[in-house]
């Protein structure tokens, strides 16, 4: 499968689907899309670049251990959810406020980031995953 | 009561927690001395529940708590009347004792302040047990006292017996809880309370409930597995592995009351039923005569006075659950005195076997010259246990034969069951307290010498208080027997019974014990041999059944692993799609729901398309000549189904599923590389025959009920409420997500903990399979 024009064009090609992922994720909340779907596009992406490159270089690029995302992303959705807690509304209540980023007002929310959560979750276990099944017994 | 004095009730309640927590550190810093501090926490506590004592006295009843979660109703609250709080007393005073009594008896130890720890962390468990006043917080403290039971038995954790009897004790306790449970939750649902304080002024409602005798059997499973009666007496006396304060406290003075406890507690709701007056005193009766008789049979000082503690709880249940008020109060005296007189030998006995080297009662003899304190406090508590005056035990032994009295066969038969039993156990309390200490001296492993003031100081207190307690029985009775006994009959009870001896049957009756004991005495080693002879010739008990039931059970759950798990994935396939299919098919055939043959409208042209496309994959699917292949045409029948997905308007499940399909075929692409399978499927026909009809009945069963769900009227209720909020509370207009990340967060938050774990357990199956070192997982990032 590692042809020389699937190996050249797989990183632009995987930078773009993570690209196209973190859009995805980001306009979920009013058009199609979201943090499930988003997630599902990167770990494809990066199980694309494995499988044109080899495992050791999406490792590089990920950095963190694949699991160690998903981890992330379990902890920060469940913390999102512990922020209203301060509000003294039950768990998991969506709160919103709007900030301004150069001049444009943004919507944040917890819920945002539970969804960066999920994104996060579905990422790493998927990508971890396919990593696992892509190396070699001796890598 | 005022809210500053709840407060310092809480305290009391964690503050042996915060001891056990302290416990390690500070024996570190101050060896066995650290038990005159930690002592402390006990005798906080006994102090700040004498101060209730007036109070209760009078009548009263104190409740308290505080509010835990309010939405189920559950509250962290307790409730002291004379019952509760005479056992808070003896928790605490004899708590304070035995922790003294461990700084001298296991002085030097490694794991000493692991002791400390263990024994305080019971101790507040043993507490909250009996003055919790919500049912929850009754079970967490009763399934506590059986955890910290369970590591003080296996405290010594490096011999084999020890282990056993810390498991057995948890297993046969722990059973027990699980009956409690269910028991307070019939009693619940019964009569609609959830606390003791409320249960008790319910009356005849729970006596004349359909479910009375559910209830009663469950919770009775419960108390007569925590003190032991017969036939589940079999764990207490094989806890005696423990280290003698653990004897001397669980196993005399506090856990195995814990069931006396509960019968005691529930007789103003439970009792005067002819079911509660025959279990308790057939139980009752039955364990006292087996735990004299088994009693007997031992040589071991510790082992005898665990078989006449079985006895003495049988005894308890049995007063209980005779139904007059007189052998209630006979139960709340003989429970007090037993306390003291029980703990006082159990600490006797370590102190024989910590100086001596020996607990063997044939081994000692003669070693009271040589320990006139100990010799002194073991008297003492003989006198008390045998039921002679002035001892608090007299009290309690006149009171068991004026209660039980002559009236019917029945009383006559439990009198002589009484007896019989106490003549034994006058026999066996002064065997322990005689034998070893009078005679010509034997030879020990260790020269006996005197204990230090910690090991003599808890007996001697304990002894003396059985006599303090019967010569001021005015006091006594005012504050601790008479409230006391007035909670367990659910009425006014005064108890005026003092040593001065009445001529009556009572005292007639005394004599003969007493007389019969002696008898007993002089011919124990007689009786010993007879029992052995007995029960070698039986041969079977309930410990050799206890073995058997768990070896069966492990036998069992290995066979029944065998079927279900073979470890073949086809099968497991097979069962879980057979179990789909039969799931849908049988209740829709069943019930009679099975769709109207459908209404077909004309297709659009491209419509047509993807469908026939969605044909061509799955003909490809079957027909392919290697998996590879197979496995790319289930793409491209999952890709058709999403572009119908598309084509009917739903973009958010047709673009996951178009990212699912894809993943799944990459990753089962991968999967197939590396099981290294040959790359075409030989399947004998058989087999291909099973598989195609389970994958049509499947595919048909799917078929009908979304025919079945698409033909039943569509409730919009719950797409209008999401189309009208998500907007307006949620601030999304695609309510797919709205619904994922907002309306059903919790679930999503579950879902991806879900996804987590799965890719954890694929993970490790995947490295498992690769023959790596497991701590290359940590090292892959």
């Amino acid at each position: 499968m590692r042809t020389l024009i699937f190996r050249t064009t797989a990183p632009y090609l995987a930078s773009l689907m993570v690209l196209f992922s973190i859009f995805v994720l980001l306009r979920g909340h009013n058009e199609p899309g979201g943090g499930f779907i988003g997630g599902l596009i990167a770990a494809s992406a990066f199980a694309i670049y494995g499988i044109a490159c080899g495992v050791s270089p999406v490792r590089r690029a990920l950095y963190f251990h694949p699991m160690a995302i998903s981890g992330f992303g379990l902890l920060l959705a469940a913390s999102s959810g512990v922020v209203s807690l301060f509000e003294r509304v039950p768990f998991l209540t969506g709160l919103w406020t709007t900030i301004n980023i150069f001049g444009l007002p943004v919507d944040v929310s917890t819920v945002l980031f539970f969804d960066i959560g999920v994104y996060l979750v579905v990422v790493g276990s998927i990508t971890s995953i396919a990593l696992a099944l892509e190396e070699r017994e001796h890598g | 009561m005022a809210a500053d004095g709840q407060w310092v009730t809480f305290l009391a309640l964690i503050l042996p927690f915060l001891g056990a927590a302290f416990a390690p550190l500070l024996t570190r810093i101050l060896g066995h001395n650290a038990a005159w501090l930690l002592a402390l926490t006990p005798a906080f506590i006994f102090f700040h529940f004498a101060g209730f004592l007036p109070g209760i006295a009078a009548g009263d009843a104190v409740g308290g708590g505080y509010a835990w979660i309010e939405s189920l109703n559950v509250d962290f609250s307790w409730y002291l009347d004379g019952l509760s709080l005479t056992f808070a007393l003896l928790i605490s005073g004899i708590g304070t004792l035995i922790v003294l009594y461990a700084g001298g008896y296991l002085k030097g130890h490694p794991h000493q302040g692991r002791f400390f720890s263990f024994i305080l962390m019971f101790m507040g468990a043993m507490q909250g047990l009996v003055v919790a006043d919500s049912f929850l917080m009754l079970f967490v403290f009763w399934e506590l006292t059986s955890i910290t039971s369970f590591l003080l038995i296996g405290f010594d954790h490096s011999r084999e017996a020890a282990r056993r009897a810390a498991l057995q004790a948890l297993i046969v306790t722990g059973a027990g809880g699980l009956a409690l449970l269910a028991g307070l939750l019939v009693i619940a649902s019964a009569t609609g309370v959830n606390s003791l304080s409320a249960l008790l002024q319910v009356g005849d409602g729970l006596r004349e409930a359909p479910l009375y005798l559910a209830a009663l059997l469950l919770v009775l499973g419960g108390a007569f597995t925590k003190s032991a009666q017969f036939p589940f007496h079999f764990w207490l006396p094989n806890a005696m592995e423990a280290p003698t304060p653990v004897s001397a406290y669980l196993h005399s003075a506090t856990m195995v009351k814990a069931g006396v406890y509960l019968v005691m507690r529930l007789n103003p709701v439970m009792g005067d039923t002819v079911l509660w007056e025959t279990i308790l005193p057939v139980f009752g009766g039955t364990t006292l005569i087996v735990g004299t008789l088994l009693a007997l049979r031992q040589t071991d000082l510790k082992l005898m006075l665990a078989y006449t503690t079985v006895a003495s709880l049988g005894l308890l249940v049995m007063l209980t659950g005779f139904g007059s008020e007189i052998a209630v109060e006979a139960a709340v005296l003989y429970l007090v005195a037993h306390s003291m007189f029980k703990g006082a030998l159990f600490m006797v006995a370590g102190i024989i076997d910590h100086e001596t080297g020996t607990r063997d009662i044939t081994k000692l003899g003669g070693i009271g010259r040589a320990m006139p304190i100990t010799f002194a406090a073991a008297l003492l508590a003989a006198f008390s246990m045998g039921g002679l005056g002035p001892f608090f035990g007299f009290l309690a032994k006149e009171e068991i034969y004026a209660g039980l009295g002559f009236g019917s066969s029945w009383s006559m038969l439990l009198t002589l069951v009484a007896l019989v039993g106490n003549a034994l156990m006058f026999a066996i309390g002064f065997a322990v307290a005689l034998k070893p200490f009078t005679g010509s001296f034997v030879t020990t492993p260790k020269t006996p010498h005197e204990g230090s003031v910690l090991l003599w100081l808890g007996p001697t207190i304990l002894a003396i208080d059985g006599l303090l307690t019967a010569v001021f029985s005015d006091l006594s009775h005012r504050f601790v027997s008479s409230p006391m006994a007035s909670a367990v009959a659910g009425e006014r009870v005064p108890v005026s019974i003092s040593v001065i001896p009445h001529i009556g049957l009572p005292l007639f009756l005394s004599l003969l014990t007493v007389a019969l004991g002696i008898v007993c005495y002089i011919m124990i080693d007689r009786g010993r041999a007879a029992m052995a002879g007995l029960l070698s010739a039986i041969g079977w008990g309930p410990d050799a059944g206890f073995d058997q039931f768990v070896r069966g059970t492990i036998r069992l759950s290995a066979a029944v692993t065998g079927i279900v798990q073979n470890g073949r994935l086809d099968i497991y396939m097979t069962a879980t799609f057979i179990a789909l299919a039969a799931a849908l098919l049988v209740p829709m055939i069943g019930f009679g729901e099975l769709p109207a043959a459908p209404v077909f409208t004309p297709l659009h042209f491209y419509e047509w398309t993807v469908l026939v496309i969605a044909v061509i994959g799955l003909g490809a699917v079957v027909y392919a000549r290697d998996r590879l292949t197979a496995i790319v045409s289930l793409g491209i029948q999952g890709f058709a189904v999403a572009l119908l997905f598309m084509l009917l308007g739903a973009p958010d499940l047709s673009f996951t599923q178009f990212m699912v399909e894809t993943l799944s075929v990459v990753i089962l692409a991968l999967v197939m590389t590396r099981l290294r399978l040959s790359p075409s499927d030989h399947r004998p026909t058989g087999q291909k025959v099973l598989d195609f009809s389970v994958a049509a009945l499947c595919g048909a069963a799917l078929g009908l009920l979304l025919l079945r769900i698409t033909q039943v009227t569509f409730d919009p209720a719950l797409s209008e409420f999401f189309a009208e909020h998500s907007r307006v509370i949620a601030h999304g207009r695609n309510i797919v997500n709205v619904i994922i990340v907002d309306f059903r967060g919790l679930d999503t938050l579950g879902e991806i903990a879900v996804v987590m774990i799965t890719g954890l357990a694929i993970l490790a199956l995947v490295r498992i399979r690769a023959g790596k070192p497991a701590d290359k997982a940590s090292t892959g990032g």
